[in-house]
């Protein structure tokens, strides 16, 4: 696990789980989400605390690595890597001084759907951070010093993945799920794509792509609606006001019921399953996620981690998780096992997905579910940039300013009846594809 | 993406017990305190700890023991981190799993975490269910039950564990070794999940044995953070965890560390290795271990040279010199034992480890010459004492910070004065530290290498 990259998509794919999936309901004491809107007409949502003097900015530009021209893969995310090394009068070396000295974090990440940020400043250098990213997102310079350092560095992070596991396994499975789909391709890029992709290609990357019309805000912390909407106007104001149109297809994940190897001389077997899954504006998507919390979500409690890691000993982390993607859903999950038990812990996890399509949950393992995923809501809300982020998840998956009022009502409605049915229709022990990667005994290679 | 912001596989891996509390402080602040905790002590010996945080009405409820892996006996390496997991598998009254689905029902979060100087537990519930897990965490802390048939599949959890961890990464099997050869004595040579071969042979009397003689209330800390006063926290901590008899009273009593004087070197290649790394590793002082004076000057040192983009590493390795994609130092002084003072560099395609050892050691020679800069200090500090104010808005960050430095012996005023330690290092202090640090025959070099590279030639 070289590279801290790595380490970062992980964390990446976790927050989708945790933070798209599991924003909540309201907690017992009020937050007061406000909805600021500036003078230009840039819209953010914010929750004034003035406990810290810190302020977190979220954001999120909707479209993401999923549109990275053919033989451009990675675009998104190099450009993610770049829009902090130089901008406007300030060169790399002296932006990084500037972020330093003054305490400012700025980060931009691309995903698969969205190409985001995050600032976080101390209230006192406020106006320096908004105009730090005014300057990145408006006129990062992409000098040749930063874009072939960036370039080496993501370079040296793909040439490490290749003998990492998890982002062998990953990559293996996306590959397997959407053939010929932007989801299909490795959103980091490969070798030859990163070493294609050009100083104008960096350029013309904002170009469209970074606009008003499809930008949402969070923002949390010690900051009036007023200095907020003055900020979002110096920050965001010079952005175009539209967003060139494009298009992703709406895609089926081929979940064939295959298991396929990756050979590698790994002590262990990695083992990554997905089938199709639902998309979040599902109207079943409640029933899903409860469902999905007994079967392998959550905790020290779920029947995955009880008959793969309790009772058998077979892996240290296993889970499932839905993924809600904006043109396709999954549910997805892991495990990692001995080479020599792997076939034993794919036969384990398959049997629970049929027991659990067959049978569905017991009344009291959905009373326990709904318990947990009601009460633990609060928890979520644990520091200013979680909760800026969860601002951020609301408005990108269009849930309502509301959201964190109707969330554990929603929750709450799930029945045995509705569990049981969504369990027959969705899980798919058939379906459900798996990659291992490592040396399995016992499971044949192709696939 | 920003590579400096991580560390040398084999260092990250050397410094994995002290980084977490580094982590933690990512740094403490101008002025006030840092965490603004209340404390009091139980009559029998436990240490409490308040940190207020009101945003929500959370809080997180964690248990530290004074023991990690660094107090096992020989040949028992493993022994903190095995019972650290089988503490789930139930008491008398609370048989094996209600601890956690209790947790859950009630809309909780639960983990456990062992170092080499501590083992702490943890749930993160509403305000109104901390009484629940006060009494269940006090239940185990001494009625836990074992029986082979948990103990025997949590060995084999703990093996995959090991293999996820460990032994799937070449970078941290590379750790394993350095630490193996930076303490010659010191047991912080020993893993923290446990050598192999010893996570097989444990005992369950044997982790039994170690439960009874670490596990009791003079030997832990109770920390709650969030929305609590120690007002209200007094009387719930007297009636679950001052029942509890105070135990004999307990010393660490660890081999300690010899004069060193001998620059040790581990060279490993693995097939799967596909980004090479030199790395460099010296004794350090810490709180506890040599010159204790020198750790604040040590903190601003290695943000100088090398904590962030505009560090002497990073642009000397990374921005100027194109030689590395990656390069960075860092300092951890918090630990009962020696301190370890750390530096890293990923060379970039075609350029030699040895190469890059020979450009560290020039750049080192030129700071030591002409010196660390009073400007450079001075940005160094003014970026870590900010940093205090972040460290305050998470609801954890206080409650792990203090946890871990009560558990290795510091005071609160330790943490709380941290930002004005800082404040108070002088240029010359840094310069000092640099010169005293630098002490080849302290130190392991280390290179991670693939398969088919010669030494020093990738």
């Amino acid at each position: 696990m070289t590279g801290a990259r790595h380490i970062r998509r992980i964390g990446r794919l976790l927050f989708l789980i945790v933070g798209l999936l599991a924003v909540g309901p309201r907690p017992a004491s009020a937050i007061d989400i406000q909805r600021v809107t500036s003078a230009g007409g840039i819209e953010a949502w914010l929750i004034e605390d003035h406990t810290n003097p810190i302020i977190s900015v979220n954001f999120a530009f909707r479209g993401g690595s999923a549109l990275d021209p053919a033989g451009k893969e990675g675009l998104a995310d190099m450009v993610s890597g770049l829009l902090d090394e130089g901008a406007g009068p300030l060169d790399s070396m002296a932006f990084q001084t500037k972020l330093e000295d003054l305490a400012i974090t700025l980060r931009f990440e691309a995903g698969r759907d969205t190409f985001g940020g995050r600032l976080a400043t101390l209230t006192e250098n406020r106006d320096a951070a908004f105009d730090l990213l005014r300057l990145a997102l408006t006129e990062p310079r992409f000098d040749t010093e930063p874009v072939e350092r960036i370039r080496g560095q993501i370079l040296s992070n793909l040439r490490h993945q290749t003998e990492d596991p998890n982002s062998l396994a990953y990559k293996a499975l996306f590959a397997e799920l959407f053939p010929g789909h932007p989801y299909g391709r490795p959103s980091e890029g490969t070798e030859d794509s990163i070493n294609a992709i050009t100083a104008a290609d960096l350029r013309g990357f904002s170009v469209g792509r970074l606009a008003r019309d499809n930008l949402v805000i969070g923002a949390v912390g010690d900051i009036s609606p007023r200095e907020l909407a003055s900020a979002l106007d110096q920050a965001f104001g010079k952005l175009p006001e539209r967003a060139a149109p494009w298009q992703v297809a709406a895609a089926t994940p081929r979940a064939s019921g295959t298991v396929s190897v990756v050979k590698k001389a790994f002590p262990q077997s990695t083992i990554v399953f997905a089938q199709r899954g639902l998309m979040r504006d599902d109207p079943d998507y409640y029933v899903a996620y409860v469902l999905n919390h007994i079967l392998g979500g959550g905790g020290f409690t779920s029947r995955l981690y009880t008959e793969v890691r309790d009772k058998r000993g077979l892996a240290y982390s296993v889970y499932s998780a839905l993924v809600p993607m904006d043109f396709a859903g999954l549910v997805m999950g892991g495990a990692g096992t001995r080479n020599d038990r792997a076939a034993d812990t794919v036969k384990v996890i398959q049997d629970e997905w049929r027991r659990m399509a067959t049978e569905g949950p017991t009344a009291k393992e959905l009373d326990d579910a709904k318990l947990y995923l009601t009460g633990s809501f609060p928890l979520q809300f644990s520091s200013s940039d979680r909760i800026s982020g969860i601002l951020t998840a609301i408005q990108l998956d269009d849930l309502g300013i509301d959201y964190l009022d109707k969330r554990n009502a929603m929750i709450e409605a799930v029945t045995l009846e509705d569990a049981r049915r969504l369990a027959r229709s969705l899980l798919d022990p058939a379906g459900l594809r798996f990659v291992v990667v490592g040396q399995p005994a016992g499971i044949g290679t192709g696939g | 993406m920003k590579p400096f912001s991580r560390l040398g596989s084999g260092l990250r891996a050397a410094l994995a017990a002290a980084a977490f509390v580094a982590t933690g402080l990512a740094g403490p602040f101008a002025g006030a305190a840092v965490f603004n905790p209340e404390t009091f002590t139980l009559a029998n010996g436990m240490q409490v700890v308040v940190v207020p945080n009101h945003r929500m009405p959370v809080v997180t409820h964690m248990v530290w023991y004074r023991v990690g892996a660094a107090d096992e006996a020989d040949g028992e390496s493993g022994s903190a981190h095995f019972l650290e997991h089988l503490m789930f598998k139930g008491t008398e009254t609370l048989p094996a799993g209600v601890f956690s689905q209790t947790v859950a029902r009630n809309g909780g979060r639960e983990n456990a975490f062992t170092a080499s100087d501590y083992t702490a537990y943890h749930q993160t519930v509403a305000k109104d269910r901390l009484e629940l897990v006060m009494r269940m965490e006090a239940d185990r802390m001494t009625h836990l039950i074992l029986n082979p048939e948990q103990v025997e599949p949590e060995r084999q959890v703990i093996l995959e564990e090991r293999r996820m961890r460990t032994e799937s990464d070449p970078g941290a099997l590379l750790g394993e070794y350095v630490d193996a050869s930076l303490f010659l004595n010191y047991p912080y040579r020993r893993p923290v999940i446990g050598w192999e071969q010893e996570i097989r042979s444990l005992s369950v009397g044997g982790i039994m044995a170690f439960y009874r003689k670490w596990y009791a209330p003079n030997n832990a800390i109770l920390v709650v953070a969030g929305d609590i006063t120690a007002a209200e926290l007094k009387p719930l901590a007297e009636k679950y965890y001052g029942v509890i008899p105070r135990g004999p009273d307990i010393q660490r009593l660890r081999p300690q560390e010899p004069e060193q004087r001998a620059p040790r070197r581990v060279v490993f290649k693995d097939d799967r290795v596909r980004q090479p790394e030199w790395s460099r590793v010296y004794l350090a002082p810490s709180y506890f271990f040599g010159d204790a004076r020198q750790i604040y000057a040590l903190e601003v040192l290695a943000d100088v040279l090398g904590s962030g983009a505009t560090s002497r590493f990073y642009r000397h390795f990374v921005v100027e010199g194109q030689k590395a994609v990656s390069a960075g130092v860092s300092y951890s002084g918090r630990a009962v034992g020696p301190g370890r003072f750390g530096l890293y560099v990923s060379p970039r395609p075609g350029v030699t480890l040895a190469e890059t050892e020979t450009a560290v050691d020039a750049l080192l020679a030129e700071a030591v010459k002409t010196g660390i800069t009073a400007e450079e200090v001075q940005r160094a500090k003014d970026r870590i004492i900010a940093g205090a104010i972040y460290a305050r808005d998470s609801l954890g960050g206080g409650a792990r910070v203090l946890g871990a430095a009560l558990a290795i012996g510091l005071k609160v005023e330790d943490v709380e004065e941290w930002p004005e330690r800082i404040r108070a290092v002088t240029t010359e202090e840094v310069n000092a530290a640099l010169r005293a640090v630098l002490d080849p025959g302290r130190s392991v070099t280390s290179e991670l290498l693939p398969a088919n590279a010669a030494d020093g030639k990738v």
